[in-house]
């Protein structure tokens, strides 16, 4: 089962900041620590909030506003798609990511098998 | 005996092996007990005409039929599709029955997974493993039965959607899973033992729970302490209220009324469970319970000795509400003013009124009256049980008085 690891409110160094290196040397061994399990499918950090756009339509007119659709203290700051076999399998994983010690990471299992959902648009992971 | 109590009969003494086998096999809590519900719907219109030989096997595979008929109804619906023989395979159907072993254990720790809310746990617990409905532990945790309903299906579709095992945890993972588990017991325990005589029933569900889990895991001595514990603490339960509802202090107590059965049998399950040689919390907490059930008053215990042994559970799991035991017992065992020392310097649980009566007792026994008036009186605030603010006032009366 493939399950969405969504990562939330984690400050992570920036590039020539101190502790960037250690805190990539970390990233880096969590992804291959899940290929080496060969359970990574995707995964990557998202810009920060201020580059969110957020789009509604609604009795056909769309409503486009700046920044993220939750106006929360919680920033969504990247996501994992690992497949697991089970929870604990996956939770085992979320633990020894190094986000988990930060921020928090939510666990949500994807939703397959809707009937009549084109699922090719999941190519678009694969493309990148 | 007529067909309808010998289903009845089965189903009581069967129900939890028989859904933990179809939950293992099927993979579905809901679909797991209509399908069981199918079954014994089914045995009571066959079995007056033939008895089967082995009615739980019969129970189960007719289960197991339903069940994908369910399936497979569900998924013509679904898809409109008539060629559904694959389903069959879908199930490993032979295991279902060659192993009608002992799937209870895994079913038990499903239910206590740590990915679901507590409440839920305990829920879940009693309605699968126990085997009460929804309204019986509704009425034992004072929530709406449609509450209850609402929080075990949620449970049993995350277990379902999000695929939380339905296997027993990992090696690695199982001391952690098994705390779990022996917490949601002790929890079910602690609940029997709030309020009145209707919840006096989930503290014997508990004592059998437990019992259950220690039976299941032979090598895990806190399973055997945590039922040592339940025991030993059940056998005052007589004794901890009085006639009118009122909180009776372990010092004044009538010890003649502690049940020996239970103590005795408490007492010879610590004493396997510490020849491992592991003494973890429920062990430690055995162990003061046995010390106060081998003294007659608090004037033949021994007092050190539990002081010692809070300390020890203190350092193997640190908690404001140890600390505050501790406290107690150093002040039985080295005087008051030792003990309000060590109870001042607790944080963390100002607003529990048992801190606040625990220092209004070393104040009156150090004879600072007004100190201990006051601090009886923030007690009272703080209890939230009219029983417990009786006991109060009582005590702030008997200050006054003396």
């Amino acid at each position: 089962m493939r399950y969405m690891l969504l990562i939330y409110n984690c400050e992570q160094p920036a590039p020539g900041e101190p502790g960037f290196e250690e805190a990539l040397a970390r990233v880096n061994a969590f992804a291959a620590e899940c290929r080496r399990r060969n359970v990574f499918v995707a995964g990557d950090p998202l810009q920060e909030e201020s580059t969110a756009t957020t789009v509604r339509v609604r009795d056909g007119r769309t409503l486009i506003t700046d920044g993220p659709f939750a106006e929360t203290h919680d920033h969504l700051g990247g996501y994992y798609i690992l497949d697991c076999a089970t929870l604990d399998e996956v939770l085992e994983l979320a633990e020894i990511c190094p986000f988990a010690a930060d921020g928090a990471i939510e666990v949500r299992p994807l939703a397959g098998g809707v009937p009549g959902l084109d699922h090719s648009a999941a190519e678009v992971f694969a493309a990148e | 005996m007529t067909a309808a109590q010998r289903v009845e009969r089965v189903y009581r003494e069967h129900r939890a092996r028989m859904l933990a086998a179809l939950v293992r096999a099927l993979g579905d809590f809901e679909l797991a007990e209509d399908a069981l519900q199918d079954a014994c719907a089914m045995a009571l219109r066959r079995w007056p005409d033939t008895v089967p030989d082995d009615p739980v096997a019969w129970l189960l595979t007719v289960a197991r039929n339903r069940a994908i008929d369910r399936l497979r109804r569900a998924r013509l619906a679904r898809e409109k599709e008539p060629a559904v023989e694959t389903t069959m395979s879908d199930f490993e159907t032979d295991s279902l029955l060659a192993e009608v072993g002992d799937e209870r254990l895994s079913l038990i720790f499903t239910c206590c997974h740590p990915a679901l809310a507590m409440e839920a746990r305990v829920a879940l617990t009693l309605q699968a493993v126990v085997g009460l409905t929804a309204g019986q532990i509704a009425r034992a945790f004072v929530v709406a039965e449609a509450t209850l309903a609402q929080r075990l299906v949620r449970a049993k579709r995350k277990i379902r959607g999000a695929r939380i095992s339905l296997d027993l945890p990992a090696d690695h993972l199982l001391p952690a899973r098994l705390a779990g588990v022996l917490a949601v017991v002790y929890l079910i325990f602690t609940q029997g033992y709030t309020g009145d005589d209707d919840r006096a029933g989930l503290r014997q569900e508990a004592i059998r729970l437990g019992k259950l889990v220690a039976t299941l895991m032979p090598d895990e001595p806190e399973a055997l302490g945590l039922v040592a514990l339940m025991l030993l603490h059940d056998s005052r339960s007589a004794t901890r209220h009085s006639g009118s509802g009122d909180v009776v202090l372990l010092e004044n107590q009538d010890r003649t009324r502690w049940d020996r059965t239970e103590i005795d049998e408490g007492v010879r399950l610590l004493a396997r469970a510490l020849r491992h040689g592991t003494p973890g919390p429920y062990q430690l907490q055995a162990t003061i319970a046995v010390l106060h059930a081998q003294a007659t008053g608090t004037a033949d215990t021994d007092w050190p000795a539990i002081a010692g042994l809070y300390a020890e559970l203190l350092a193997a799991a640190p908690s404001p509400v140890v600390a505050l035991n501790h406290a107690v017992a150093v002040a039985m065992a080295d005087g008051p003013a030792v003990g309000l020392a060590l109870v001042d310097g607790i944080e963390g649980i100002e607003r529990y009124h048992l801190l606040h009566a625990a220092r209004a007792d070393l104040l009156r026994r150090l004879d600072r009256r007004e100190e201990a008036a006051a601090a009886y009186r923030r007690a009272h605030e703080l209890a939230t049980t009219p029983a417990d603010r009786r006991f109060l006032a009582g005590r702030l009366l008997a200050l006054d008085a003396t």
